[in-house]
């Protein structure tokens, strides 16, 4: 299983999420944005997160348009798998893979901390190994994670099951750190091939470092 | 030459968490009269064209292309 790993400049998580990967048995391989191509025996592309181009003009804006992000666009639509964490799941927006855009925290602070999230749709490659109802402990750790999107586009993430992951507290209640339209967390696509979230499920690996929650989400790619 | 000023800010309905903490700093400081702050932010772009037709619709492109995020803001051009 072979895992490739997007790095613009300022993107910064790209080595924790190839440790996390190897850790699961996968290849992995990091690919700089100038790159025309994504290796042909991808199973897996990640948009890794950190703070592409410095978040100038807006958080993932100036991203998309690297070379790279024609070649992801086209794998996309071929039906390929992409996963994009934080600042990933921002160029993902921007790129029109997925719906809605991410703002300013309400807060107006950058929240680094443990959170924990509510799965809501299991019906995924992502979640997969998990339930709908189970409560993960994942790291958030963003300045622009406040997702929105209009009532029309609402309507349909519900309609379509695309609504993965909300903020919530250890009891699966709705708990909102950031002012996320119903208190959201992270998508996919309607057709379930591309998958967004803020927070850093390739940061809760090892129970010694404060959770081992990401290894079932991330483990749902290995059958690819 | 023609310079294109654009304004960029959140569309209304989305709230605006800088403008309110804006507003709650001009509150504290006795602006009593304020009843709605919006932060936006302003680009400013020199076109080699004299033709102003040609520059709006192009300062357009790029407003719908890169500099607004349609998703969530508008854009107001003036050209000058």
């Amino acid at each position: 299983m072979k895992v490739t790993i997007l790095q613009f400049p300022g993107t910064n998580c790209e080595y924790d999420t190839q440790h996390a990967f190897e850790g699961l048995g996968a290849t992995t391989e990091i690919v700089w944005h100038k790159s025309q191509t994504i290796p042909a025996d991808t199973n897996l592309l990640v948009v890794a997160g950190g703070f592409s181009y410095g978040d100038y003009l807006r958080s993932g804006a100036i991203a998309r348009f690297s070379p790279v992000m024609k070649a992801v666009t086209e794998y996309a639509n071929n039906g390929g798998k992409v996963l994009g964490i934080c600042n990933g799941f921002q160029v993902l927006t921007e790129a029109g893979l997925l719906p809605g855009a991410l703002k300013r925290n309400n807060g107006l602070h950058f929240i680094s901390k443990h959170h924990t999230l509510k799965v809501q749709n299991n019906d995924n490659i992502f979640l997969e190994k998990l339930n709908n109802g189970d409560v993960v402990n994942i790291p958030i750790a963003h300045h622009d994670g406040n997702f929105f999107i209009d009532s029309d586009g609402l309507k349909d993430l519900y309609a379509n099951n695309q609504v993965l992951l909300t903020y919530s507290d250890e009891d699966g209640t709705a708990k909102n750190p950031n002012g996320s339209v119903d208190s959201i967390a992270g998508i996919c696509n309607k057709e379930k091939n591309v998958f967004g979230l803020m927070p850093h499920p390739e940061r809760a690996m090892e129970s010694i470092l404060g959770s081992d929650d990401g290894v079932k989400m991330l483990q749902g790619f290995l059958s690819l | 030459m023609t310079t294109a000023i654009i304004n960029v800010s959140l569309k209304a309905g989305v709230l605006d968490s800088q403008g309110k903490a804006v507003h709650h700093a001009l509150d504290s400081l006795h602006f009593k009269s304020v009843s709605d702050v919006r932060v936006g932010k302003q680009i400013v772009i020199k076109l080699d064209t004299d033709n102003k037709t040609t520059a709006m619709a192009e300062v357009e492109k790029m407003c719908e292309e890169i500099l607004a995020n349609t998703v969530i803001e508008d854009y107001k051009i003036e050209l000058i």
